[in-house]
């Protein structure tokens, strides 16, 4: 025993070296299993709110580009306003009403890491929870994967584990999207069908299966196909349309019918 | 006495802005992310306590990492960059003698030595960092090319900061 403490004294650069190493890959672990990225929920209520103050700044830079944003959504919302009033679809297509819109504003955001992260400055008490999908006015952007009180934490599409369900707009054929870490303004298309042809400029839109996002939101446009070579699935790059570099403000969607789905999907699945 | 520490907050508490609040910001390209805020820790008195050396690379580590949202990968390369500070030094500059709050500076090791210093130490860091990040050795290559290229950058900032603080100090 005393052989083992004056060993230990010896060696304590390395002994603590290793010490501190273990705690550093305690936490980097803990925090890849992704739902308990939130055991450093106070954290981000102090380093958000340090963001907060910073992005007051840059933001002035933004309002030009943000102004010409928010007019061209004023003008999409417009055109649905009168394709709304055309009674001619409103009978046939039931629209999508189990979805609520909040909007929050960018607090923090990365584009250049393997696994993207983004915080937002609303939270449990804007009942902000979980698994809520994420867009902008140009397309998909990630799902909420943790809350603090006054701030979400939002996985990125930009995220080695992100995979979201997805269509291809002109054939309603189904697809996933995902990111492979290169650039932040290319994803992947993937699981294919090797007899589709997509061509450079088809639009890759959410399926809504997943309950997380409804039907039919922009995720991104097709810049190159890459047809297998033989029968397997094909792949393609997909050019994201939300710009991550310039995200200032956020929607988080909320479906109202999730909770009724997951725990009947779960009753069948045990 | 009291000037060595006020000096080191100052330059901690810099650096830490730099990179949170500019470079974390700054998208050269996916593959060149600087990391500056290393030289708080390259410029530690040469006879700090190995301990007190560690723990203050671990406690730089954290901060970036909170402020990123990475935690612990910031933390395990800060400290192994701090652990393998004294041995790099020792390797690299055994005949020169350092006084008891003495600076591996740029002033003493002389351009060519810091330079020597700097890159490998950042190269060891960003090695263990980005390996760390992506988790996995798929897409071996395109990690190298990450890591050679944010070294030379981080690098080439570094010595432009150190030249800075060198050339106020005379």
């Amino acid at each position: 025993m005393r052989n083992l403490i004056v060993f230990l004294w010896k060696h304590q650069f390395f002994v603590f070296f290793i010490m501190l190493e273990a705690v550093s890959f305690t936490l980097l672990f803990s925090s890849y299993s992704y739902h308990k990225s939130l055991a450093f929920g106070m954290a981000n209520n102090v380093t958000g709110s340090i963001y907060t103050s910073y992005s007051s700044v840059t933001d002035f830079f933004g309002l030009k580009y943000e102004n010409e944003k928010l007019a061209e959504e004023n003008a999409s919302l417009r055109n649905l306003i009168k394709s709304a009033a055309t009674p001619s679809d409103s009978s046939l297509i039931q629209q999508d009403n189990n979805y609520f819109y909040r909007a929050a504003k960018v607090v923090s955001n990365s584009v250049n890491r393997q696994n993207n992260y983004i915080l937002i400055n609303k939270g449990e008490k804007d009942s902000i929870a979980p698994e809520m999908g994420v867009i902008s006015t140009k397309g998909v952007v990630g799902i909420v994967i943790g809350t603090s009180s006054n701030y979400a934490y939002v996985m990125s599409i930009l995220h080695q584990n992100s995979r979201i369900s997805a269509r291809i707009k002109k054939n309603n054929h189904l697809v996933n999207v995902l990111w492979d870490g290169h650039d932040y303004e290319e994803g992947l298309v993937v699981d294919i069908p090797s007899h589709i042809e997509l061509y450079p400029g088809d639009s890759i839109v959410t399926s809504g299966n997943s309950l997380i996002f409804p039907e039919g939101i922009m995720i991104g446009t097709i810049r190159e196909y890459m047809q297998s070579a033989n029968q397997d699935l094909s792949e393609a790059i997909i050019k994201f349309s939300a710009d991550f570099n310039k995200l200032q403000f956020v929607y988080i969607i909320e479906n109202h019918m999730k909770p009724e789905a997951d725990t009947l999907i779960s009753n069948f699945e045990n | 006495m009291s000037n060595l520490y006020i000096r080191n907050i100052v330059r901690f508490i810099a650096l830490i802005l730099i990179q949170v609040l500019v470079l974390n910001h700054m998208n050269l390209s996916g593959y060149i992310n600087p990391y500056v805020y290393v030289l708080f820790i390259l410029l530690l008195p040469v006879q700090i306590n190995k301990s007190a050396l560690l723990l203050l690379a671990f406690i730089t580590g954290l901060t970036i990492d909170l402020f990123g949202n990475t935690l612990g990968l910031h933390t395990a390369s800060t400290v192994l960059l701090a652990y393998a500070r004294p041995g790099i030094l020792r390797l690299f500059f055994k005949n020169l003698e350092f006084s008891a709050d003495e600076e591996p500076n740029i002033s003493k090791l002389k351009p060519g030595g810091f330079l020597k210093y700097t890159l490998v130490l950042v190269f060891i860091h960003h090695t263990a960092l980005f390996f760390l990040e992506v988790f996995s050795f798929n897409g071996f290559l395109s990690t190298l090319s990450r890591i050679a290229l944010s070294t030379l950058v981080t690098t080439l900032m570094i010595m432009t900061l150190a030249l800075l603080f060198a050339s106020r100090k005379k």
